[in-house]
């Protein structure tokens, strides 16, 4: 397996001129290899973006990127169940299921596992694999050891894992949207409030200690995850996939900037440090060695 | 119209003899290790005690689950695989699961051994439930603190196993079986290690007439004088979003959804789940006390008694939650 770069899908509700224009710029300029695209924090935001989707997936197709659809990560509601079993049906792309609702949906068919389904061990990982799951997107919270014996068992599976090396983290997702609850509404009258903030609203402590990040439904960490520096170990494990979450800022240098090192052309360190420069945030890698997700362990 | 069945919980055997004298009609726990999501220090269960409560228990006509519902860790599948071994040779009631893999191995392993869907998996809808009842045989589903009523109602008129529902005691204001708050904030998480807010991350510390709480490093909660202060749970924290601090996730509360038991059963409900393994032997005697009372009167057709139950809960305030639309 040759090793690749995945865009996730944009996490943040950004004014659809915008998330377009991103796209565009992605399409054009990012050495990226696969696109993953979709609304899949909150149903209400999707069809914002809906009317463009069509419009991006060709344009990123046409510049040669593989274009993945993403599910919804929490779908309870009639309106979510349905517009999930559309997106399934639709034929624009392989599926990443962030639900098992939509993993159900998808079986027998190549799909993709998201980093919001729960794959903790390789008896998942198989069981998976044997309803048609081409690659797993691991979960943030997972250390070096756990993602060793799943890129080693994906490998025999004939099934890609992936790893996030850039951007914040997800952590929760709830039915309560805290966006409108900083703001004194409630989700039903929420007046897309999420939408003043394309990097997410920033969490203190009591303190003043930065700590976390608020997007909608889901709570995500204020630390931006960067693995540059772990890499060569990962891609020496077998992982083949590294994905960029994208963050306001300029991702087609961060693209750059990991494509570089995933060809041996840029030192892993290097890179983080140079990045970390570039976001309102300092940058963790603490899951990944097994510690506090909040740490930066050097 | 048969009446809820109502599940109790267990952290010690003590607690799980005061629950089945309440009247509870089932009791859960765990073992004493890393294969339940309420590996505390000093709780749960050795085989022994298990083997003592299913005794107990089913000389009373109260069934025992065991709930082995943290996520195994790759390459060392073996504790989570001895635990439903160790259940099914115990004769318990039912294991609550939520790792697919861990599923897929009680099926197969224990073709007879009756699978519960914990919380922890997070099935909020119909098509991941059929999922885990086609793949699995899974019976019954432990439903997510996710959806209102009126959804659980539309959910329960799809699918054709039993579901259950949480009614009294902590409430998760996430997707069970999806945060990582306490993984991000001090390394340990309640999908691998069966740990939220740990306590052994959390220090007080005096400030002047102040009391600041921590959780690996992070300050969680500043409590001002006369102001009681509360055990720093990660998602019931004061914190600073915008303006001044404020409880942004949710407030320190306990869910009480007795008033709603007419309601739940309407949805088709089959079981109430009563939270608090953590909790001692008093505490579990009077909260299930007070439910059977109200079940009993529910079921003999009269109005749900309002049984106060103030004393009980945390931070002095009751919540409904997920269960009513304004919550959100």
């Amino acid at each position: 397996m040759t090793a690749s770069l995945t865009l996730g899908p944009v996490l943040f509700n950004w004014p659809v001129d915008r998330w377009r224009d991103f796209y565009a710029r992605i399409a054009d300029e990012a050495p990226v290899d696969t696109v993953i695209v979709g609304e899949i924090v909150c149903f209400k935001r999707a069809p914002f973006f809906a009317e463009a989707m069509g419009e991006v997936i060709e344009r990123l197709s046409a510049a040669g990127k593989t274009v993945w659809l993403a599910s919804p990560i929490l779908v309870g509601s009639d309106r979510e169940r349905s517009a999930m079993r559309d997106l399934v049906e639709s034929d624009a792309g392989l599926v990443e299921a962030n639900d098992m609702g939509a993993l159900a949906l998808l079986a027998g068919r190549p799909h993709a596992v998201g980093p919001t389904i729960n794959v903790y061990n390789e008896a998942t990982l198989g069981w998976m694999a044997g309803r048609g799951a081409v690659a797993v997107s691991l979960p943030a919270e997972l250390p070096a050891a756990t993602v060793a014996v799943l890129a080693k068992a994906g490998r025999e599976l004939g099934v890609e894992t992936e790893v996030q090396v850039w951007g914040r983290a997800p952590l929760a997702i709830s039915a309560r949207c805290y966006h409108a609850r900083a703001h004194g509404l409630h989700k039903d009258g929420c007046q897309f409030v999420c939408g003043n903030d394309p990097d997410g609203l920033p969490v203190t402590t009591m303190d003043g200690q930065p700590f976390l990040t608020v997007n909608g439904t889901q709570t995500m960490s204020h630390g931006c995850l960067c693995l540059a520096a772990e890499m060569p170990a990962l891609l020496e494990m077998g992982v083949s996939r590294f994905r960029l979450s994208p963050q306001a800022m300029d991702m087609v240098r961060v693209a750059e900037a990991f494509r570089a090192v995933l060809d041996g052309r840029r030192d892993g360190a290097e890179v983080a440090a140079e990045l970390g420069g570039q976001i309102a945030a300092p940058l963790v890698n603490g899951f990944y060695h097994d510690t506090a997700g909040a740490l930066r362990v050097a | 119209m048969d009446n809820f069945e109502l599940i109790c919980p267990a952290g010690t055997p003590a607690a799980l003899r005061a629950a089945v004298d309440a009247g509870a009609d089932a009791v859960y726990l765990g073992f004493r290790d890393e294969t339940n999501a309420r590996n505390f220090p000093g709780l749960n269960f050795t085989r022994q005690d298990v083997a003592d409560a299913v005794d107990y228990a089913h000389a009373r006509r109260v069934e025992v689950y065991v709930a082995i519902n943290t996520y195994p860790q790759a390459g060392n599948l073996g504790p989570w695989q001895k635990a439903v071994d160790d259940a099914a040779r115990l004769k318990v009631d039912a294991v609550i699961l939520a790792d697919p893999g861990l599923l897929a191995y009680a099926a197969k392993r224990h073709p007879d051994l009756r699978l519960h869907l914990s919380v922890q998996a997070s099935a909020a809808n119909v098509e991941a439930i059929r999922l885990y009842r086609d793949a699995f045989g899974v019976r019954r589903v432990v439903l997510p603190r996710v959806l209102t009523v009126p959804e659980i109602a539309k959910l329960n008129a799809e699918i054709d196993i039993e579901t259950e529902v949480f009614v009294f005691g902590g409430l998760c204001p996430m997707a069970e079986g999806r945060c990582s708050l306490s993984s991000y904030a001090t390394g340990l998480s309640p999908n691998k290690q069966g740990v939220c807010s740990p306590a052994n991350h959390v220090r007080y510390e005096q400030r002047g007439g102040a009391l600041a709480s921590t959780l690996g490093g992070f300050t969680i909660n500043v409590f001002g004088e006369g102001e009681q202060a509360g055990y720093p749970t990660l998602c019931k924290g004061r914190f600073v979003a915008g303006d001044g601090p404020a409880y942004l996730f949710e407030e320190p509360t306990s869910l009480n959804a007795m008033d709603l038991l007419p309601e739940l059963k309407a949805a088709g409900v089959r079981a109430l789940k009563i939270e608090g393994r953590q909790r001692g032997k008093a505490y579990i005697a009077a909260v299930v006390r007070a439910y059977r009372e109200a079940l009993e009167s529910f079921a003999a057709g009269r109005p749900v008694p309002h049984i106060d139950l103030q004393a009980m809960v945390e931070g002095g305030t009751q919540t409904t939650g997920a269960y009513t639309r304004g919550w959100r």
